[in-house]
């Protein structure tokens, strides 16, 4: 047992108001910027909906994360010979338009346009070219457009449901949608590392964040086409490839990611998850309904007296332990077992793991089932029994975060009604009744874990959501430089060579 | 001093110099700045047709050319029997065609697509040209002095190998034509220009790709023991 820490991130989708506040946050930290206009480290997407950039789940297309081979995991992107073969054009990298091509205003020519009787304008313009051009897409160009016959239709997501459903689910009334914030997921067996032919991706050791080294990238552009996620992207301007960084500068200073810290639906929790670092090829090997089982398993206990020993043996010190242990990753993922990655089935052992939304389920059945002499009560007792009359398909959710697996979908929708009517049994009424309690048990929970989801879904303070372990830079500096205060003021910020592009 | 010496002679020992100086300077001190400068986010379809046909073209040949100088000995024991020449050097030819093609379309791609143009730096124009002077003068020392596989091995190999063992014999150029004095000294500019340009990219082919794990991880600590384990470095430095 090899125990390394992993810093992973919770969306609790269900609390999710489609803001964009964390794309701009990130946005305006790292990626405003020449070469990289078009790129969204954080992006949210409306789904049902085709994403950005257009059709990443198709991997048919794109070919990115991994598949099962004679031995092992094999990139479905190339095999190694035919990795080199194909450096001089990649034949899956998505063009520029599947994005969008970026663009400004020339707002100039409001000002020194000749007087006359119509008022001027900005036209728009390329900002990789600067000539006039025709706005097609941008950031958000699908933002609420579930429903609409291009982006919703084409959602790889609808694999088996039924077209009659799918057809429903796009007439005006029956509109449904939820929001999908997506950063890197920092996998533990990331396809974009094994794709690179430089070498030049790693993740680190000490917290799984997964980086690029920009002075070894040589463009080879495979970690754009490997990443099932499409979270590598290529700065046109540097010919380098970039990628969310997790804000790792900020965790080390016990500062939440951009994104995180700036949720306004205080929908992200992070923490510490232990893993097994020797088990992750099994994780990744296993059939496709054992994924995200085996993942779970690859996951480990920070309570148990072994993991921990052998913690310390890897080199976790007290305070990683602890953290762990307090983590609120922890919690959602194994304790709870709410949280589950997105598309497991891309065998990259996605880090982020997702709380599947709850409400758009939810208005679907109170749409369907109000009728005047039904109570409220009555409603959620037959939602809970009846999620497959649910408005937003069960199959659909379960594509997204269970490799199409309905059950395990179904189980914490249950879960996460059981805490909804449990607490509304309790302000409302002032009691528990016994039908109430039935539902309870059958949803596998109990009042005390529902008292603990509640507390950490509803009123949870930043110290709750975020709990960052004790990085010790000042060790790492003085690991690496000796005596750290004889380096003093020699780094930080800045460059020692500007990144700009070469000849 | 002549045109011959100062062309075969000192012209190559600067660039070779340059070349070698410049690189090792460039991958140690200004690493960011070596990439291949993929352009394909940008426009695929015509890179499609110009980058494949152009690289694999001019890698064969390149290949072929050192196969020549490194091991002449097996070039002229193929070329014993006739029929074993016309093939090499058709196949030559066919290379040198295709990787013109591609060259074509590379530069009209460069010129005519504004997205690239708006990427473009005056040396990437300067490499282009190169190598188009550079790709014709290969087609026509092959086409008007035909079989350079057969009689090169007996001028540019002792050249080249007089060159590397530090005593020049330029004179073995001099009564060559033109065309054959260009496309040699030209190789010596491709030197000059390599550290400067994209053409250090060359260098960069990821061969270790075939062997390395797929997975790297890298530690901060642990690579690196703590100070009380090791004299610490920075102890001396005031």
């Amino acid at each position: 047992m090899d125990v390394r820490a992993h810093m992973s991130m919770i969306f609790h989708l269900d609390k999710c108001i489609g803001c964009h506040t964390c794309s701009v946050a990130c946005k305006n930290l790292w990626t405003d910027r020449k070469g990289a206009e078009y790129m969204w480290w954080n992006n949210v997407e409306t789904r049902p909906g085709s994403g950005y950039p257009t059709g990443w789940e198709d991997q048919d297309h794109y070919r990115g994360g991994w598949k099962k081979g004679w031995v092992g995991v094999e990139l479905k992107l190339h095999s190694r010979p035919r990795g080199l073969a194909n450096l001089f054009y990649n034949p899956a990298l998505p063009d520029l338009q599947d994005y969008y091509e970026p663009f400004t205003f020339r707002y100039e020519d409001l000002f020194t346009a000749p007087e006359g009787d119509d008022q001027p304008t900005a036209i728009p313009i390329s900002a990789i070219t600067g000539e006039p051009m025709n706005i097609e897409s941008g950031p958000n160009w699908d933002d609420d457009l579930s429903g609409s016959a291009i982006y919703a239709a084409n959602d790889p997501n609808w694999k088996d449901v039924p077209s009659e459903v799918q057809a429903q689910m796009a007439e005006i009334e029956r509109v449904v949608f939820n929001y999908l914030p997506r950063i890197c997921n920092h996998c533990l067996n990331p396809a974009c590392v094994a794709a690179c032919p430089s070498g030049a991706i790693y993740k680190r050791g000490e917290d799984g964040v997964v980086l690029v080294n920009e002075d070894k990238c040589r463009a080879w552009r495979m970690c754009v086409s490997a990443c099932p996620y499409k979270k590598v992207y290529y700065n046109w301007s540097t010919g380098k490839s970039e990628k969310c960084i997790l804000c790792f500068p900020r965790m080390e200073i016990g500062q939440a990611p951009a994104c995180a810290h700036s949720c306004v639906g205080r929908i992200r929790y992070m923490g510490v998850l232990l893993y097994d670092a020797d088990a992750i090829r099994w994780g990744a090997e296993g059939d496709e309904k054992d994924l995200i089982d085996r993942q779970l398993d690859v996951i480990l206990d920070p309570f148990d007296p072994d993991v921990i020993a052998a913690a310390k043996q890897s080199g976790l010190d007290d305070g990683w332990i602890d953290t762990a242990q307090k983590s609120p990753a922890y919690k959602f993922v194994k304790e709870w077992g709410l949280a589950l990655p997105l598309h497991a089935e891309y065998r990259t052992m996605a880090m982020m793991f997702y709380v599947p939304p709850l409400s758009p389920v939810v208005s679907t059945i109170e749409e369907g089932l109000i009728r005047l002499d039904l109570p409220p009560e009555q409603v959620d007792f037959e939602l809970f029994d009846n999620l497959e009359k649910a408005r937003l398909p069960i199959k659909y959710l379960a594509n997204l975060f269970a490799g199409g697996n309905e059950a395990l979908i179904r189980g914490i929708l249950r879960k996460m009604l059981a805490v909804r009517i449990y607490k509304r049994r309790q302000s409302v009424e002032g009691e528990i009744d016994e039908a109430t309690m039935n539902m309870v048990w059958s949803a596998g929970t109990s009042p005390e874990e529902i008292e603990a989801i509640y507390k950490l879904t509803t009123v949870p303070t930043i110290a709750d959501r975020f709990v960052f372990p004790p990085y010790h830079r000042e060790m790492a500096a003085e690991s690496m430089y000796g005596d750290p205060l004889a380096r003093k003021g020699d780094t930080g910020l800045g460059y020692s060579v500007p990144p700009e592009r070469g000849a | 001093m002549n045109w011959n010496m100062l062309l075969f002679i000192v012209f190559p020992y600067v660039a070779i110099v340059l070349a070698i100086v410049g690189t090792v300077y460039r991958m140690i001190r200004r690493p960011f700045t070596v990439s291949s400068l993929s352009s394909q986010l940008l426009e695929g379809r015509q890179l499609f047709w110009g980058s494949v046909p152009f690289h694999w073209g001019i890698v064969v040949i390149l290949a072929a050319h050192l196969v020549a100088l490194i091991l002449p000995a097996g070039i002229e024991v193929w070329n014993r029997v006739p029929i074993r020449l016309y093939l090499l050097e058709i196949t030559g030819l066919a290379l040198a065609l295709w990787a013109l093609f591609g060259l074509g379309m590379l530069i009209y791609r460069r010129v005519s697509v504004s997205k690239i143009r708006a990427v473009t730096t005056p040396l990437d124009l300067v490499v282009l040209g190169l190598l188009l002077a550079q790709v014709i003068t290969g087609i026509l020392v092959a086409t008007v002095y035909r079989f350079g596989s057969y009689w090169g091995t007996g001028v540019f190999v002792p050249y080249v190998q007089s060159l590397f063992t530090l005593q020049p014999r330029p004179e073995l150029i001099a009564p060559l034509p033109f065309i054959l004095q260009f496309h040699a000294s030209l190789f010596f500019v491709f030197l000059v220009v390599f550290p400067f340009s994209r053409l250090v990219h060359i260098i960069t082919v990821p061969l270790g790709y075939l062997t390395r794990p797929f997975q790297l991880v890298k530690w901060v600590r642990r690579d690196r023991p703590v100070s009380s384990e090791r004299e610490p470095v920075g102890a001396g430095r005031r």
